[in-house]
């Protein structure tokens, strides 16, 4: 894929060439489909919740804010969430198919690997200790949190021997660990634990336009970084030396990978808590579609997400009405089966 | 590994001097760590009383504060530490990882599960909270290893299903505190973070009970197990019957850890960090049951010594500080297994 050059392919266009254009062209097809899948889910996201919107008034909700009962819910309540989870799942989503791409290793995923949990556990010593209320403060601990956590994730991920197993048991083992100091600190300050019971569970239930405007520059800077290095986490698929040869710079792509996890982890948990799963589910589905090509796996990966946790989130409002239940829960019951199915298949199993 | 053999007669006994003063020293350090830890607290009594009293020969004072207070409580923490200890052992020698601990792999958090639904949703008691606990644990184990079958059980597998189990449950823990009254919610992350606080006899017989069945049925696969450690067909040609060893000492471990679990709530890290210990103070290779064992015991003793006096007046519940020195034990763990590159 590498070495296919376009001005050959369009000079001739029999041939052996003929196939991986036309592929391309499906891919973009179903890159279209996809985004329109995306709209759809988004136009669901504004219509059913507590009160339900009719679609007539979403239109006018959306471009008219004429103050009559819908337009409010649409503006207040409804816009905010479906882009706060727009946001998180394109984060999410993204920065585990990046650091699958990265570790070249299919379980790598920022919520099974600790890194939402490293965020959580940073902004629950904020909370508790150094005495932050506000929420527009936790993105920053949250970042500390996902840094620290994504760098160990890749030191230890990112050497020959580290197989899927391994990786992810050390992923869980931190996270067992974080949740259980996490955990401490709640018990040792109640009122601690009355405000992070709700934050630790992940939800976009109490999303507003100031956190959308506060995590949407990391998280747009993130996925911009991300899209850059997709060719070069294509020459590192295939090994750091074919890498190097190809005219890869190993070192730049890799902090400029960890940059764009860190900035997109830690934002998409300062803003709605830790959720897992996306960013395993999205890329191993995305791979079935595309194929290894990174080019391919991140735009994919960039609009699936989102619908996704947004799908997720609707299914939430609804399945246990009149309450609902949190994105996280969703995605992680949806979630585990996959991952299982995942790991039953054979060629994981005698990894 | 240097093995001495003892001989009487006929018989011969072959043991390892290393390993079995290990052993000897983790009983002595267990029982001078349980005599302090009776001895400390509200109504200090001297260690030599507290010898005395535990004979019969106390006041009628110290015989309430020994008998009736502190003696279960240290009893608990004995057998919950083996229990713990003894179930790591044998998952991590199943699963052949450092890292397949039961409560890194699923099952300390379907037995938490148990407990939650009782605390949160029915405001059940203690003890049917413990119940709950039992019944968690075993369903979950019960599920992970159903789905982790396919024509056998590998160890990796199990590991892996169980983490995929793990994530899901922990977000059922989450929902079910979102759910829960302020009240419930403390009790709860109280539960989930495991104490030995208030607890007495009532927790003491089914855990020995079950303890006294199991651990010696552990202990007595200890020879399957190390050769089970050296691959399937390798044990199947010794004359091991896989599947079946298998079995029987996942079970028992489950019921284990379940156990310990619904007496003293999910203790974090000892399951991990024991047997561990135990194979570093050994040098023994194999999965060093009974070292495991006292090690877990010495451990949580010695955990529980820390919550309860090193932090002043607070008296903390025990599961933080296991989970504080396991997860400082973790990183260790993590570096050194990435510098020998198995990581």
């Amino acid at each position: 894929m590498l070495v296919e050059s376009p001005s050959r392919a369009s000079a001739e266009p029999d041939g052996p060439v003929q196939k991986p254009r036309r592929r391309n062209s499906l891919r973009a097809v179903g890159l279209a489909v996809a985004v329109g899948v995306l709209l759809l889910i988004c136009v669901l996201s504004i219509m059913i919740g507590a009160k339900p919107v009719p679609l007539d008034d979403v239109w006018h909700g959306v471009f008219h804010n004429s103050g009559i009962r819908n337009d409010v819910v649409i503006h207040d309540v409804r816009i905010p969430r479906t882009l706060l989870g727009l946001l998180v799942g394109l984060a999410l989503g993204l920065s585990g198919a990046v650091m699958q791409g990265l570790t070249r290793n299919p379980l790598a995923e920022p919520g099974l690997l600790g890194v939402n949990a490293g965020a959580a556990a940073a902004v629950v010593s904020a909370i508790a200790f150094l005495g932050v209320t506000e929420a527009s403060s936790y993105v920053w601990f949250a970042f500390v949190g996902a840094a620290v956590v994504s760098v160990v994730v890749y030191v230890l991920g990112g050497s020959r021997s580290a197989t899927p197993v391994r990786l992810a048991l050390a992923g869980t083992a931190a996270t067992a660990a974080l949740y259980g100091y996490v955990n401490a600190v709640q018990l040792l300050d109640s009122a601690a634990l009355d405000r992070l019971r709700f934050w630790t569970v992940g939800s976009l239930a109490d999303a507003n336009m100031d956190t959308v405007r506060r995590v949407a520059p990391f998280i747009l800077l993130g996925t911009v970084l991300a899209l850059l290095i997709a060719r070069p986490l294509n020459a590192m698929e295939m090994g750091d030396d074919t890498a190097r040869a190809l005219g890869a710079h190993l070192n730049r792509t890799r902090v400029t990978a960890m940059l764009s996890v860190t900035l997109m982890c830690g934002a998409a948990t300062a803003a709605c808590g830790p959720i897992v799963f996306v960013g395993l589910m999205v890329p191993y589905m995305v791979r079935s579609i595309t194929g290894p090509d990174m080019r391919w796996i991140l735009p994919y990966a960039a609009v699936l997400s989102p619908v996704l946790l947004l799908g997720s989130d609707v299914i939430g409002r609804v399945v246990v009405r009149p309450a609902e239940l949190q994105v996280g829960i969703v995605t992680a019951l949806v979630g585990g089966p996959v991952f299982i199915r995942l790991v039953r298949r054979k060629r994981m199993a005698t990894l | 590994m240097s093995t001495k053999t003892l001989r009487a007669g006929g018989l011969s006994l072959r043991y390892e001097p290393r390993a079995l003063f290990s052993v000897l020293g983790l009983v002595v350090l267990a029982l001078a760590f349980a005599v302090v830890l009776i001895g400390s607290g509200d109504f200090p009594i001297a260690p030599g009383d507290v010898v005395a009293t535990l004979l019969g020969d106390g006041t009628p004072v110290q015989e309430f504060a020994v008998m009736e207070l502190r003696l279960p409580r240290v009893l608990v923490a004995v057998f919950v530490g083996a229990a713990l200890g003894v179930g790591g052992a044998v998952f991590q020698s199943i699963s052949r990882n450092p890292l397949g601990s039961p409560d890194v792999i699923g099952f300390g958090q379907g037995s938490t599960v148990g407990a939650l639904v009782v605390i949160v949703l029915f405001q059940g008691s203690a003890a049917a909270a413990a119940a709950g606990a039992v019944v968690g644990g075993l369903v979950t184990a019960t599920v992970i290893y159903l789905l982790a079958w396919k024509r056998g059980v590998h160890g990796y597998r199990l590991v892996l299903v169980g983490i995929g189990a793990a994530a899901m449950l922990t977000a059922v823990i989450h929902y079910l505190i979102t759910k829960a009254q302020l009240v419930d919610a403390t009790r709860a992350v109280v539960w989930m973070t495991g104490s030995l606080e208030g607890r007495d006899w009532e927790q003491f017989w089914p855990l020995f009970a079950v303890s006294c069945v199991l651990l010696p049925v552990v202990l007595g696969h200890g020879r399957a197990l190390r050769m089970l450690e050296m691959g399937d067909d390798a044990a199947y040609a010794l004359g091991v019957k896989v599947e079946r060893t298998r079995i029987v000492l996942m079970a028992s471990a489950v019921l284990l850890v379940a156990v310990a679990t619904a007496a003293a709530g999910p203790i974090v890290f000892v399951s991990l960090s024991a047997p561990q210990l135990a194979r570093r103070l050994t040098r023994s290779p194999g999965p060093n049951l009974a070292a495991s064992a006292f090690l877990g015991t010495a451990l949580l003793l010695v955990a529980d010594w820390t919550a309860t006096n090193a932090f002043g007046e607070r008296r903390l519940p025990v599961g933080v500080v296991t989970g504080v020195l396991g997860g400082c034990y973790l990183l260790w763990l993590l570096v050194s297994e990435r510098k020998a590159g198995r990581i």
